[in-house]
């Protein structure tokens, strides 16, 4: 009886009333348009997010001139097909799975409840809550890429307006929508310098991010680049060994600064090597909230400027999304990966904004294409856009200045700790920096996590296992720092 | 129009408030000599604003938008389906969205358990043997399976493989991927009825094919009914078989790539996972393999062991390498499971039933009204043209599409593929009711009627959205790509 109720309504997926079925009144076929409504009361499928009723899929059946469902699927030979149920965990309610989620965040000790100095790219920074407001705007959020410009006005011009920021802070003239992240912007990046100049021979400084070497190699290998990496020397690039591979063939020099280790890369010197060279093109990797008092990177003449945005406006999100900035010169414009949007106007001659210089992309050129970025990460670059217009120009600057003085303090208290000392003392840095530890790394840090401390991360795949690399934002406060230092005070005596 | 952000400025004006910088008086306030030449010579003029001034800025802008709430949006390959909104409270958690990628692995159980689950759902749900989740973008998943076609060739010894072949129907970014890959593209002209043409494929492989690229169903909305033959001549070559899973929405519950002759296949999550798609990103496009494939995978692989999960990098020799800075985009991965959660393997071939029979229904009721090209039932999408109105009323696909905005729809993807002049490709996806379906259509009817009885509206239009139709060839012409700010 509860199945003839049921087939006369229109809506519902109610699979409670499962159990007014006897066993007797289970249906067998299992795709009997007939019994379609009642199967699934057996099959108990909850079905969320689906917004057609049996009862109006049956109809629309008809309507198609097909008796069942599988008659649209003749196309697939039988054979081909699923002969069983995936093997997959029973649907959850969305309780159910809330409830199971918040057990596993229980596992995860985070940022906001411990006393976090890690770094290695991504960055703690602080993020006013009007960023996470207007990026879970579903305007924004559920938004298509915006190939029909009348009604994407919203996030074409967000865009524009976030280019128009990477260049001011770059000092570039010209910025696309977004990269994946830092490394593969610095792996297209050296792809377009190899383009442009039509030389194969990368130099790239030692010491970039790990990954981004990992990245670079996965992208270059096989299509006949030439990366030489240039050797560090007391925590930057070795400007003389730089010297002796830059030549006539290279298409391009690759450096970050600040670098892996937190230090300033020296780039009037870098500068001057790499445009001794008449077509060699020098990429800088940087920080952009360093930008807000370090070099912009158009006062060293750098070429391209990348690097990774998730520092401004984005959470650490487990590594992920990050979100790559791509800038250059306006004459590469036309050599650049991934969209740019362009103003112009509308049929009644008012201000519109569009996706620009489409023709490089993959959708209109195939196999020859800048890149095959089609997908980037435009709500990431979204936070960073309404992150700098609430920062404003004095409030990134003050959060750089807070990280550069934080940073100085800390490492000149860790300094006066026996046994504690700057791995490269004499070299500038911003907000990150490498010390050498009496005991290993990894002993810190497994030593702090009672005391919910991550002190920050251990260089034992990249230097010295006695290393340990900190990053300090803006967020830290004194009591922060200053337990840090106690706490290793006390971790590696005796 | 809005003005822009920066016309909006007020020197002086500042939203964020910081902490107290509270050093010590004791630390040394002037900047270190050597720190000098590093400092900035003029100042970034970012704009100046209260917190209300830059809400009122991007709430406007926001209104400018079509998004999925609003209405329909028949994309074809992008399934633009609804996106739940339990997936943005969860990730947004603070105990995901604040775990830091270095921290130690006591610390991120969780979050790994999560990465675990999703890489085996994934496998399962394909019919692969191991999922790497660390591609961010469908694109960005092709071009990590052709590394892995490429290091599979490699490691056989099999330098001369250079040569992918692949329909004429491929999405834009399988040719690009393969350049970018290091392989040399060759196009296959399709068969009237809109298939791989098995006996040209026949005389077109060879020792160098490296494999072959299939997006199944393909763009025009049609199940590749010979797939395993297709295998079997390119799998003779000692070839490997690539689906672009762009379509896979189709296929949950249905049908198992992995069980079916391909070797490599990426997942776009922000389509057949429903994750959002941000305004263009960020996605995700995990990539999964069959069991000889395994050893090349990027690294790490989310491994469970004696003491909990843990990053897998034993395969580190081999693996292709790297192609993201850190695991993915965690983010995304999380939303995935969740839905994946929600519906099971019941409600996954659900989906795919309701994606079916949605664009089935649409296509019907159409078809008295536009060109189709490829008559039969077709898959979770469909692809009807232009070319009637073109013919007799010298209305263009654009001009129906620009149309459409007027009617509170999104257009379709128009002019693609490249192989059906005119195209439009519908895909209402399974979120939509019956009443949107037949508001859709009925817009797409009502169309088809004015195109006839008034082609100069279609050609005005749209007349109703925030802008009128927009000059894009003037914007590459007279190039203008960032706000010239002045003070």
């Amino acid at each position: 009886m509860a199945s003839f109720q049921m087939e006369n309504r229109t809506s519902g997926y109610c699979c409670r009333l499962t159990i007014a079925l006897t066993e007797k009144e289970k249906p067998k076929k299992r795709h009997d348009i007939n019994n379609l409504f009642v199967m699934q009361l057996y099959r108990g499928v909850t079905m969320p997010y689906i917004s057609t009723t049996e009862l109006e899929r049956a109809n629309m059946l008809k309507t198609i001139g097909v008796k069942n469902f599988e008659e649209l699927l003749t196309a697939i030979p039988e054979k081909l097909r699923v002969q069983r149920s995936l093997n997959l965990e029973p649907a959850l309610s969305e309780w159910e799975i809330t409830r199971r989620i918040n057990e596993k965040t229980c596992l995860n000790l985070c940022s906001q409840n411990a006393n976090s100095f890690l770094g290695a790219g991504v960055y703690d920074h602080f993020i006013p809550a009007a960023v996470e407001f207007i990026i879970s705007r579903p305007e924004f959020l559920t938004a298509y890429t915006p190939y029909q410009a009348e009604v994407s006005q919203g996030t074409l011009q967000a865009i524009y307006e976030f280019q128009t920021l990477i260049c001011e802070l770059t000092g570039m003239e010209i910025a696309n929508a977004s990269m994946y992240d830092g490394a593969t912007a610095a792996a297209e990046a050296i792809l377009m310098a190899v383009r442009r100049t039509k030389l194969t021979k990368a130099v790239i400084s030692g010491t970039i991010h790990p990954s981004f070497k990992e990245v670079i190699k996965v992208y270059t290998e096989g299509i006949g680049i030439h990366l030489v990496y240039v050797p560090a020397q007391d925590g930057i690039t070795d400007v003389n060994a730089m010297k002796q591979a830059v030549d006539d063939e290279t298409a391009c020099v690759l450096i970050q600064t600040p670098n892996f280790y937190g230090n300033l890369e020296e780039v009037f010197e870098i500068d001057a090597i790499v445009h001794a060279q008449e077509s060699c093109l020098l990429i800088a990797a940087v920080d952009p909230i360093s930008m807000a008092i370090f070099n912009a990177p158009a006062e060293y003449h750098a070429d391209i400027v990348i690097g990774e945005g998730q520092a401004l406006g984005n959470s650490v999100n487990f590594g992920g999304p990050l979100f790559g900035f791509f800038a250059s010169k306006l004459d590469m414009a036309r050599a650049m990966p991934g969209r740019i949007v362009g103003a112009t106007t509308d049929l009644e001659g008012k201000r519109a904004y569009c996706l620009t210089l489409q023709a490089r992309e993959q959708h209109i050129r195939r196999e020859k294409a800048t890149s095959n970025i089609c997908s980037n990460e435009a709500l990431c670059a979204l936070a960073a856009t309404v992150y700098l217009s609430l920062m404003g120009k004095d409030g990134l600057r003050e959060a750089a200045m807070h990280c550069v003085r934080k940073a100085h303090y800390l490492a000149d208290e860790i300094s006066k700790i026996p046994g504690f000392s700057m791995a490269y003392p004499d070299t500038p840095f911003f907000k990150e920096f490498v010390i050498n530890t009496p005991k290993p790394a990894n002993y810190i840090i497994h030593h702090m996590l009672g005391r919910a401390i991550y002190p920050g991360v251990d260089m034992a795949p990249y230097s010295h296992p006695n290393q340990l690399m900190l990053a300090v934002t803006e967020k830290k406060s004194i009591s922060d720092l200053d337990e840090l230092v106690t706490a290793l005070k006390e971790v590696t005596n005796g | 129009m809005a003005k822009t952000i920066f016309e909006l400025s007020s020197p002086g004006r500042i939203a964020a408030t910081l902490p107290k910088c509270d050093l010590p008086k004791t630390f040394k306030a002037e900047v270190p000599p050597q720190y000098m030449k590093f400092l900035r010579k003029d100042t970034a003029r970012l704009p100046e604003l209260s917190e209300l001034d830059v809400m009122r800025h991007y709430i406007e802008l926001s209104h400018k938008n079509h998004f999925i709430e609003k209405g329909l949006y028949p994309l074809g390959s992008c399934t633009m389906k609804y996106n739940p909104k339990l997936h943005e409270t969860l990730a947004r958690h603070t105990c995901f969205a604040n775990i830091h990628p270095c921290q130690p692995l006591e610390t991120v159980q969780g979050a790994l358990e999560i990465m675990f689950e999703l890489q085996r759902d994934l496998s399962e749900i394909a019919g692969m043997a191991q999922v790497t989740l660390q591609p961010v973008a469908g694109a960005h998943g092709e071009f990590t399976g052709l590394k892995i076609i490429h290091a599979y060739h490699e490691h056989q010894g099999n330098h001369h493989k250079k040569k992918i072949i692949m329909p004429d129907s491929a999405h834009g970014t399988n040719p690009a991927s393969c350049t970018l890959a290091g392989f040399e593209v060759i196009e296959l002209k399709s068969r009237p009825d809109g298939r791989v043409d098995i006996d040209k494929l026949r005389e077109i492989v060879n020792d160098e094919t490296a494999g072959f690229m299939l997006t199944n169903p393909n763009t025009l909305g049609l199940f590749e009914s010979q797939v395993e033959e297709i295998a079997a001549i390119i799998h003779a070559v000692d070839g490997l078989m690539y689906m672009d899973g762009a379509n896979l929405n189709a296929l949950l519950g249905i049908v198992q790539p992995g069980k079916i002759g391909f070797d490599v296949m990426h997942y776009n999550l922000h389509k057949t996972f429903s994750t959002p798609h941000g305004g263009g990103g960020p996605g995700s496009g995990p990539v999964g393999v069959v069991e000889k494939l395994i050893p090349y995978l990027p690294v790490p692989l989310i491994a469970k062991g004696e003491h909990g999960y843990f990053f897998d990098e034993s395969h580190k020799h081999t693996s292709i390498g790297k192609v993201h800075t850190f695991y993915g985009n965690f983010a995304i991965l999380l939303r995935a499971y969740v839905y994946i959660k929600m519906l099971g393997a019941d409600g996954l071939r659900q989906v795919a039933e309701n994606a079916i029979i949605n664009a089935n229904y649409i296509k019907k009721r159409l078809e008295n009204f536009y060109h189709i090209e490829h008559p039969e039932h077709c898959m979770h999408e469909f692809v009807a043209d232009g070319t009637l109105q073109v013919k007799q009323a010298g209305v263009k696909t654009a001009d129906i599409a620009k149309r459409l905005l007027d009617k509170g729809f999104h257009a379709p993807t128009i002019y693609f593929p490249l192989i059906v002049s005119e195209a439009m490709m519908i895909e209402p996806t399974e979120t939509e009711s019956l009443q949107s379906l037949d508001a859709f259509s009925e817009a797409m009817i009502e169309i088809a009627k004015e195109a006839q009885s008034n082609p100069e509206l279609l050609k005005q239009a749209p007349l109703n959205t925030p802008v009128r139709r927009v000059d894009d060839v003037k914007a590459v012409k007279v190039l203008d790509i960032k706000y010239p700010i002045t003070s």
